[in-house]
């Protein structure tokens, strides 16, 4: 392929002034971003939180009912529907009469898991879901990625700290309730203003879903 | 002076220059880091610390060192054993030797005694720099060949063929500096750009050789293996010659660099902007006003603390609604280094006012202030170094080759010629 070269008037060949006028280029970003360090678009992360789409997916968890005992009943839809085959349930007889069978070993293994959500859409008792905002799962071991039953239920307070986080986001437009109640968070509805931090000009895109 | 004084004074200067050159290691590669960072809108790094005491990043350099260190060591089989040793700690030995000629401060006269402010003060000056200077080539011919790898020796080829065609505009571009000192050794030429031309320009390096300067700058960045030449390393897309080093070896490569920038900035300062003079303000004059110029140089102490304290005590603010941990005391932390250096910077003003200088007092001082001098001019021009690197893209091979041998290698042989003729015109017009 041929590419043609744009032609260099004869300062530009010198390169010289070119150089100096692409040192000033960066001077002025360094000398810029010096001294108003707010306006820079870095999120510093775990202490200020990133924004996370509306529709995003999680962390598992598993729901409870009204007595606390898991709402899943170990029919094996999750298991069968995952793709990565990350789900790993052994069932057993359920003490209560109307229900028939529930989980005795309820294992996910993090690392395989590939957070498409079918395990979610699969659910009949809508018993697992992916709304925990937790991103962050922190082990030195391959084990400590392999969540059991009880890590599901309990782990993470994910509840506190989504309402913690509705408080401290940087807000950009209008706020969003945070849930005070299990009953009321049944997840966030639909089209919810999310939280944004406010972009430098020329950094704004069009993308719907962020 | 016995020679046991000598020897100890001698011993003294090499630490002082030694101690220098490695201090500002990681004082280029903070700078590398976030000014960097600041040039692409970053934040760069923060998060090392300790006792939540982060400084701006400077933490990470420890972290980095401790992390070098800590690496295992591997000696790939089939090396040639004695030059894969060698090579690093030439690299890292002339870098840290050519540091030697270059004046850090005039001559100290305390009465009949005179200590020059030179680890070696000799007149073969430039000629020690170019001399060993060229041996940095070994280091990096030891490696590549020495490493028994076709790659790292691709890479060693490479990187001698640039530095030895850069080397030849790099000597023959400041021949118009000497001849118009008329002298190799570095202080003379120093004091020489004391001087006033026209009565109000400083007689410095850059105004009267501009030419040469930018032949110099351009190819002590060459030299240096730095961006828009730096083919020899090229971490991220080529492989160079120290491909096969790990650990502490790798990491006194990656000093030498540094190192390498140091000595460059040294000659850079010395021979073109003025070395440690302040413009206007030559030696004897400094002398004579020491006293004014030391009190300045506190409430300088004194000022700019003072000046730093109020965004200091923003950012504390900041920090304590950020953070729970360690981190909401470190701007805390800085505000009272900030204090303490202005009260002392105060104490120093009131006791210098009571007891103005006398004796050799005026001298130390001036001593003192110039070699400040020349560190802000070494900090400053190792700030140059990072700012050409994250502002360049890289040169390819062959236009490497081109501009040293066909543009800048004429353009210094030009530069001496048009500079003899000047020469004459001025000896003839007197
Ligand atoms: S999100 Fe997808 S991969 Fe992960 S457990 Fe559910 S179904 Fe399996
Ligand atoms: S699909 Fe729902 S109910 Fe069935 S095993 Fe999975 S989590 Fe339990």
């Amino acid at each position: 392929m041929k590419v043609a070269s744009p032609k260099l008037t004869f300062w530009e060949k010198l390169y010289l002034f070119e150089v100096l006028k692409g040192m000033g280029v960066t001077l002025g970003h360094f000398w810029k971003n010096l001294f108003n360090q707010s306006a820079m678009p870095t999120v510093q992360f775990p202490e200020e939180p990133n924004p996370l789409p509306v529709r995003h997916r999680s962390r598992h968890r598993l729901t409870v009912r009204e007595n606390g005992d898991p709402k899943c009943v170990a029919c094996m839809c999750c298991e069968t529907a995952c793709p990565a085959r990350c789900i790993h349930i052994v069932a057993e007889e359920s003490p209560i009469n109307a229900i028939e069978k529930r989980a005795k070993v309820f294992e996910i293994d993090l690392l395989r898991c590939v957070f498409c959500g079918y395990c979610v859409e699969a659910c009949p008792e809508d018993a697992i879901r992916m709304d925990t905002d937790d991103v962050l799962v922190v082990g030195d071991r391959r084990e400590d990625f392999i969540v059991d039953l009880k890590w599901l239920l309990h782990g993470g307070d994910f509840l506190e700290r989504r309402r913690e986080r509705a408080e401290t986001a940087p807000v950009q437009g209008e706020p969003i309730t945070p849930p005070t109640t299990p009953e009321e968070d049944q997840g966030w509805p639909e089209g919810t203003p999310y939280h944004r931090p406010k972009l430098p000009a020329g950094w704004q895109t069009n993308a719907k879903n962020v | 002076m016995n020679p046991t004084m000598e020897w100890i004074v001698s011993a003294g200067r090499a630490a002082l220059i030694w101690l220098v050159q490695l201090q500002l290691i990681p004082i280029l590669i903070w700078f590398e880091r976030k000014v960097s960072a600041y040039m692409q809108d970053r934040t760069g790094p923060n998060r090392a610390h300790i006792l939540g005491i982060r400084l701006a990043g400077v933490i990470h350099n420890i972290a980095d060192v401790l992390k070098l260190f800590f690496k295992e060591d591997v000696t790939p089989p089939g090396v040639r054993k004695f030059y894969y040793l060698l090579a690093p700690f030439m690299a890292m030995m002339i870098a840290l030797m050519t540091f030697a000629v270059i004046p850090f401060a005039d001559t100290l006269k305390l009465g009949s005694l005179e200590i020059p402010m030179q680890v070696f003060s000799h007149n073969v000056g430039m000629l020690w720099i170019f001399a060993i200077g060229s041996f940095g080539i070994f280091g990096i011919v030891f490696a590549g060949w020495g490493a028994n790898s076709k790659f790292s020796l691709l890479g060693g080829i490479r990187s001698s063929a640039q530095l030895i065609s850069y080397e030849l505009t790099l000597s023959l571009s400041v021949i118009g500096l000497i001849m118009i000192f008329g002298t190799l050794q570095l202080n003379e030429i120093v004091r020489g750009q004391g001087g006033l031309l026209f009565g109000f320009l400083p007689m410095w390096g850059i105004v009267l050789q501009p030419l040469g300067a930018v032949l110099f700058i351009t190819s002590v960045i060459a030299e240096t293996n730095r961006n828009p030449f730096d083919l020899p390393e090229a971490e991220s897309e080529i492989v160079g010659y120290h491909v096969e080093y790990s650990s502490v070896k790798f990491a006194l490569f990656f000093m030498a660099e540094y190192v390498n920038i140091v000595v460059a900035s040294g000659v850079m300062t010395s021979l073109f902007f003025g070395g440690y003079g302040i413009p206007f303000l030559p030696t004897e004059k400094l002398i004579e006003h020491a006293q004014p110029v030391l009190l300045g140089f506190l409430a300088a102490h004194v000022i700019l603390p003072a000046i730093l304290l109020v965004p200091c005590r923003r950012w504390s603010k900041r920090l304590k609604q950020l953070y729970t941990d360690a981190r909401r005391i470190e701007a805390d932390f800085l505000s009272a280094v900030l204090v303490l250096m202005a009260l002392g910077g105060l104490g120093g003003i009131a006791f210098f006012s009571l007891n103005p200088l006398s004796g050799y007092g005026p001298n130390i001082v001036a001593a003192i202030v110039q070699f400040a001098t020349f560190s802000a001019k070494l900090t400053f021009f190792g700030f140059f170094f990072v700012w050409v690197r994250w502002t360049l893209p890289r040169f390819r091979y062959d236009q490497l080759m081109d501009l040293g041998w066909k543009l800048m290698l004429p353009l210094s042989l030009v530069n001496i010629f048009i500079t003899g003729l000047v020469l004459l015109l001025v000896d003839s017009l007197k």
